[in-house]
């Protein structure tokens, strides 16, 4: 008689149950170790986080499924609905599957003064996707529209799971989709080789300065 | 203190009241949405704002605390601009369905809108269309209408302590439910639909079946259990269309129980409006005439030894007393109101009180509650117990079947045994007992209703001697009553008299002839075959079932009636309609009955009858307040502490839902039992 | 021109190590110690005296807003956090920081956290900044690892601990008190103020909450002296600050000048110029997305500060420069941050809730010019119920670009209605 469905659930995507595997557990205890103790609920964000990389671990597409909603709010002692809550009022979570490729373009005006239109017209081209919030029939990619990225000044962006691809162009979009389909993603950044957020050509400050260069330049881990 | 000028009215208030309290003690009303004085404050409707001087902008006075010197305008351009704003962004996407909405007629949106609503929408765009949700049985949804006050979710996090519901994903897009959709896990879910300012949540039985301005509204008291919540019965001619809770700080605050609100289906079905009399083997109709004469025949000439009568758990105290006047006239002391047996001691009234008062759990310090669910016993007095723990976490144990409570209980034990320990110090929560100023211990009937059953009350008693609950200006030592009508009886002395019998001698043939004064939670197949039943009361539950003779009474929403809480507090309640048929009020039946046998009961009139009571027990005189009591006098009650048993306690209720003959004949009681107690349901079948 | 020699941030761009040996390279974690023996005071007072104003959009001077700070702990602790949010459309000056000179931050939070008598930071950095927390992250182990942080945190004798904190996708969030939910493990919903962080902010203690910028340039404004700081800009607008220039431009890019820069001077400086040159300019969002636009010819003059900007009735916000050329749909251009607002509204207050849905849904309408011109005029006055009515800035920040855009682009809207009328006309006629 009672409906314990959510929109999920119909779809037929819910898994029955989700346990922290033990790559997500070792993380587990470092983070709590951030928050004073009675304040394990701060976790609540970084937990939702690690389950959806999970999910992408374990099944390729990155969401947060129930299941994994409650298994935080009984590791974290709260009660389920705020875990709820809080996964549905966030947009990096996605409460409903997702493609191998989560290209999440940004429109904001910034982007869009940029031409953020032609990587949406060619994401869709390109993928088959015919708006906002589809997948792909391949299942490959899911194509989202995002709120600006803060990453303005290299407009506009196409984050793709986690990286952002900066400076992009109706032609370096589809090169990006091509390699992502072939597995083959490039280094995430600008995709017309500038130097992070100098201007193209170049940076013409901070030029005069020196300094006696460590080892390392700039861009390794 | 803080004086604070408001609309040119000086006011002082303690420092750290908020604006809108100050206005109010300037005697300005300010409209309100998210604001409820019981919850805490969201601030997030935007609808109190008002003009502070020297702040630019209007300050939300629900929220904003005083300060001294402070300058309030209610009533400027500014404070009027905002509200007209707030209320037009209320309305853009609500679905001005007012006509057909249960809540027109008592709706805050529609009553503020007449003040600070436009004419015609400027919103040219599609209104917002919301999924309704599924929160069971009571609580109807039509989303649509929500304006995200957010009420409902505090009530259900703070009051009700059941926090299931909440406000999912942001923005326009943000809406209330429980994610997961499924029945409020509450007994107090009812109360949602009264906090709701708007229509979203309104009563799911009551859905289209009256406008309020049709309804005569009555004060009456609540029966379903001994808090005796003071309720507001809601009437259109013939019918009691609906039960709200009427505002008693002392008592329920403004909460009423689930099963209280949503029995009144109940008041319609299975109802005995005739007299019945059995004949060959049969019940058949008669009338009023020949039912006495059946029971005439039975009692007359019949020695009084051989008469008994037991009083059920709803009964009014005047028709207690006619019974039990009767039951004297004829010279019979078998008389009794313990249908469950509980080993209640009627010595001295704090033996069976709630002696803290429900008030007074607010003052606790450390709560232990023994043998009791009083989530299930007295949902509202067991929310002022969370009320306490809320405001300030205080110690709380329990001996018992584990369950929650809706606040952090300890368990320390199943059995009684534990008492012992806590007596002695042994027990762990002792220290939290001794070291608390104000302790409180709280029996339940599922205590006492055993074997060793006053033994584990004079244990507790004891107990409360020696952790110092017990002092002249404060009385820890607590009996909480499930049945409304307990106190009442047991004021009125309605329990064996002199060589008397008790109600399970007398089920065992220790009468010929028994009346069963709207008693149904005695076992009826127990009694004897032998035994000439008479069944007075108003359902056709357990009891008529049994019966010889039915004489057709009133239920609590029938007649003028005295009812004392589990507190000891005397209560009256109105008459609201009429009893169906030839039905009557109970202690005119037991009058008209003396009368065919020859006995006058001596009073005419209920104002006589009120004065014999208060004549019995001078509490009877003082109806509504109740002075908070200390202890004076320890003198312990009969039983042996160091005979308690390690038998295991049991609840006195399992199901809450269905606990009478009304509830049991209530749709809406089924539907609730089916849905929460599904394991019950299914034994039932 | 502001020299190389006092920009604060020198690796700004990435071109050098942003490790720790890189960082000290530059100067970063240079004897910390002797800038914290000088006592809390008399760090504030520096502070104060450099005239640094908060780096995040509302200019609350720094110094001031770390002296609200309780002197003597009542028992609670107190806490720094960083504002990592970086969300503001047009704005990625945090970002750079935290890839490129995360130990400028770093350094700076244990100097601000020493001056407010806080043991413990915390830095909530947005969740798409995925890889800039690991830079963060990994910056942050190297700090405690070489004694900079942690117990006896640089030999100082103050123990300090940093805690990096990620988002998950919401705007609001850098509002401080929602900022204080989310890391509470809320929803970031903002809260009521009274009280306000200093006095009950994160988990109920005494709680100062600073953007990036603020707390990395500390570091340097202390070891080269207020005065030094102070001589940059203009009075009660002092020092450097990252300039973001996106949009219609020839080389869009991040620089750090002085505060006061004119405008103009920075775009043709800098980022190459409006694209087809100044003539070719429309109108430019000098603040980031929530303050109003300016007209090209309030461009032409107008100097890059606070307070310049606030005479012309914008802001400097974040200072992130949106240039848009005369190619624009300048209805597009703000009725896209109508639809950002309400994607990025909390829901909690009905004005922003309802308001910011509904000023979405004309703006996308005026933008194909479907509607009447009175229209105009009330969604000028929706903006102004939306403004000033709610607990946080949001709804302000919702209503200010297209109070802008009505006061400097009516005839433009004007026009636009009109055209689609005679579309109509023409249409019915065929």
């Amino acid at each position: 008689m009672v409906d314990s469905m959510t929109r999920s659930d119909r779809d037929g995507a819910e898994p029955a149950d989700f346990t922290f595997d033990a790559e997500s557990e070792d993380k587990i205890a470092a983070i709590l170790e951030k928050y004073p103790s009675g304040r394990q609920a701060s976790a609540v964000l970084p937990l939702l986080d690690l389950a959806q990389r999970q999910m992408k671990r374990q099944s390729g597409s990155a969401w947060v499924p129930r299941a994994a909603m409650d298994a935080i709010a009984t590791r974290l002692q709260m009660p389920p609905i705020r875990v709820y809550e809080v996964a549905t009022f966030y947009f990096m979570f996605n409460t409903k599957p997702v493609g191998k490729w989560h290209l999440q373009v940004c429109t904001t005006t910034p982007c869009w003064l940029r031409g953020s239109d032609a990587v949406v017209d060619t994401c869709k081209r390109v993928t088959g996707i015919r708006q906002f919030g589809e997948t792909s029939a391949d299942g490959l990619f899911t194509m989202t529209e995002v709120e600006c990225l803060g990453a303005c000044v290299n407009a506009p962006i196409l984050q793709v799971n986690d990286d952002f691809y900066e400076d992009m162009d109706a032609a370096t979009t589809e090169k990006l989709l091509e390699a992502l389909r072939q597995n083959a993603p490039p280094p995430p950044g600008s995709m017309s080789g500038r130097q992070a957020s100098a201007p193209a050509g170049g940076p013409i400050t901070l030029t005069a300065l020196e300094f006696p260069e460590s080892a390392t330049p700039s861009g390794g881990e | 203190m803080a004086k604070v000028t408001v609309d040119g009215i000086e006011v002082e208030v303690p420092n750290g009241a908020s604006v809108l309290q100050a206005a109010e003690l300037a005697g300005k009303e300010i409209p309100r949405f998210c604001y409820h004085d019981r919850l805490s404050v969201a601030g997030n409707c935007r609808m109190c704002l008002v003009e502070v001087e020297k702040s630019p902008k209007p300050v939300a006075s629900c929220a904003f605390p005083v300060a001294d010197g402070m300058v309030v305008k209610t009533d400027s351009p500014m404070v009027r601009q905002a509200r007209r704003s707030v209320m037009e962004f209320l309305l853009i996407n609500h679905p001005l369905d007012c006509p057909i909405c249960d809540q027109g007629g008592e709706c805050d949106l529609q009553d503020q809108s007449m003040g600070y609503g436009m004419d015609s929408s400027r919103y040219r765009e599609s209104k917002r269309a919301v999924k309704d949700k599924n929160l069971g049985p009571l609580v109807k949804t039509v989303m649509t209408r929500c304006i995200q006050c957010t009420r409902c979710v505090r009530f259900a996090a703070e009051i009700a302590g059941v926090p299931e519901l909440g406000a999912t994903a942001r923005g326009e897009s943000m809406e209330i439910g429980t994610y997961v959709e499924r029945a409020l896990s509450s007994e107090l879910s009812g109360n949602l639909i009264d906090i709701c300012p708007v229509g979203a949540l309104t009563s799911k039985p009551y859905a289209f079946v009256a406008r309020p301005w049709e309804l005569k509204k009555i004060d009456g008291i609540d029966v379903f259990d001994a808090v005796g919540c003071n309720i507001r019965i809601d009437t259109r001619g013939p019918e009691v269309l609906r039960i709200l809770p009427r505002l008693n700080e002392d008592v329920n605050e403004e909460w009423l129980g689930d099963k209280s609100r949503f029995s009144v289906d109940g008041l319609k079905r299975r109802r005995l409006d005739r007299p019945w009399v059995r004949k060959d083997g049969k019940l058949v109709e008669a009338s009023w005439q020949e039912a006495f004469q059946a029971v005439a025949d039975q009692i007359k000439g019949r020695d009084g030894a051989r008469l008994g009568a037991i009083v059920g758990d709803l009964c009014d105290a005047e028709s207690m007393l006619a019974l039990k006047d009767l039951m004297t006239a004829l010279g019979s002391a078998n008389l009794d109101c313990r249908q469950d047996g509980a080993r209640l001691e009627a010595g001295r009234r704090d033996f069976y009180l709630f002696n803290t008062t429900i008030a007074g759990i607010e003052d606790a310090d450390a709560i232990l509650i023994i043998g009791s669910n009083p989530r299930r016993e007295a949902p509202v007095l067991n929310a002022r117990i969370r009320k306490r723990w809320l405001a300030g976490g205080i110690p709380i144990a329990a001996l018992g079947v584990p369950a929650d409570l809706t606040y952090p209980v300890q368990w320390i034990g199943q059995s009684p045994k534990a008492l012992t320990d806590l007596r002695r110090g042994t027990e762990g929560f002792a220290q939290a007992m001794r070291e608390a100023k104000r302790p409180m211990i709280i029996v339940g009937q599922g205590a006492l209703r055993r074997a060793d059953g006053a033994d584990v009350l004079a244990a507790a008693w004891a107990l409360a001697v020696a952790c110092g609950a017990m002092s002249p200006d404060w009385h820890g030592f607590n009996v909480l009553q499930l049945a409304a009508a307990r106190v009442a009886a047991l004021d009125l002395g309605f329990l064996p008299g002199a060589g008397g019998k008790d109600v399970a001698t007398m089920l065992a043939g220790g009468v010929d002839v028994l009346w069963l004064l709207g008693a149904d939670e005695v076992d009826a197949a127990a009694i004897d075959p032998k035994t000439f039943v008479v069944y007075q009361g108003h359902h056709g539950d357990r009891g008529a079932a049994r019966a010889d003779v039915v004489l057709p009474g009133a239920a609590y929403t029938e007649k003028d009636g005295t009812y004392v809480n589990t507190e000891g507090r005397v209560q009256r309640s109105e008459f609201a309609v009429f009893p169906p048929g030839d039905a009557r009020e109970d202690w005119r039946i037991l009058r008209a009955f003396a009368e065919t046998l020859g006995h006058r009961l001596p009073y005419d009139d209920l104002l006589s009858l009120r004065e014999r009571m208060a004549s019995i027990a001078p509490v009877f005189g003082r109806v509504g307040d109740l002075p908070r009591r200390g202890a004076v006098d320890l003198t312990p009650p009969a039983g042996d502490p160091e005979a308690v048993t390690d038998a295991p306690f049991q609840p006195a209720v399992v199901n809450y839902y269905q606990t009478d003959p009304i509830s049991r004949a209530s749709a809406t009681m089924a539907a609730c039992s089916a849905t929460y107690y599904p394991a019950l349901a299914e034994a039932a079948e | 021109m502001l020299s190389d020699r006092d920009r604060i941030f020198t690796n700004l761009y990435g071109m050098h190590d942003w490790r720790l040996a890189g960082a000290r390279a530059r100067g970063d974690w240079d004897n910390t110690a002797a800038l914290l023996a000088r006592g809390r005071d008399a760090i504030v007072e520096e502070i104060k005296a450099s005239g640094l104003r908060g780096r995040g959009g509302a200019g609350f001077p720094t110094g001031m807003k770390w002296s609200f700070m309780p002197k003597q702990s009542d028992g609670r602790p107190c806490y720094l956090v960083v504002n990592a949010d970086e969300s503001e459309p047009g704005t990625c000056k945090d970002r750079d920081i935290i890839r490129h000179d995360p130990h400028k931050l770093i350094e700076g939070c244990l100097i601000a956290s020493f001056a407010m008598g806080a043991h413990a930071a915390y830095i909530y950095i947005r969740g798409e900044f995925y890889n800039e927390a690991r830079h963060l992250q990994a910056a942050i182990d190297e700090a405690y690892e070489a004694g900079l942080i942690g117990r006896n945190a640089c030999g100082s004798g103050w123990d300090f601990d940093l805690y990096l904190h990620r988002g998950a996708g919401a705007y609001i969030c850098g509002e401080e008190t929602a900022l204080l939910e989310s890391l509470e493990g809320k929803k970031g919903m903002p809260r009521l103020k009274p009280p306000f962080p200093a006095a009950v902010g994160l988990y109920g203690c005494p709680t100062t909450v600073n953007n990036v910028e603020s707390i990395a340039v500390t570091p340097t404004i202390l070891r080269r002296g207020a005065a030094w700081f102070s001589a940059l800009g203009r009075p009660k607008n002092t020092g450097t600050k990252v300039f973001c220039i996106s949009g219609h431009v020839n080389t869009p890019c991040n620089v750090e000048e002085e505060l006061g820069i004119p405008l103009r001077e920075l775009i043709e400086r800098y980022a190459g110029g409006v694209r087809g040159g100044w003539d070719n300019l429309l109108a430019i969002i000098p603040g980031g997305s929530s303050v109003p636009v300016l007209p090209k010819e309030i461009c032409d003059t107008v100097l890059m500060d606070f307070d310049s900007l606030r005479e012309v009735r914008s802001g400097l916000g974040t200072a992130a420069v949106i240039v848009m050329d005369k190619s624009t749909d300048i209805i597009k251009a703000i009725a896209r941050l109508s639809h950002f607002y309400k994607h990025e509204s909390c829901g909690q207050c009905t004005p922003c809730r309802e308001g910011t849905g509904w000023m979405m849904r004309v703006m996308d309408r005026l933008v194909e010019g479907r509607a009447e011109v009175e229209e105009i005029d009330i969604l000028d006055q929706v903006t102004r119920q939306v403004e000033g009515h709610t607990i946080c800035a949001l709804g302000d920040a919702a209503a200010w670009p297209i109070q802008g855009l009505i006061r400097h682009f009516r005839p433009e809207i004007e026009s636009r209605i009109a055209a689609f009328k005679s579309r109509g006309l023409q249409m019915a006629a065929e």
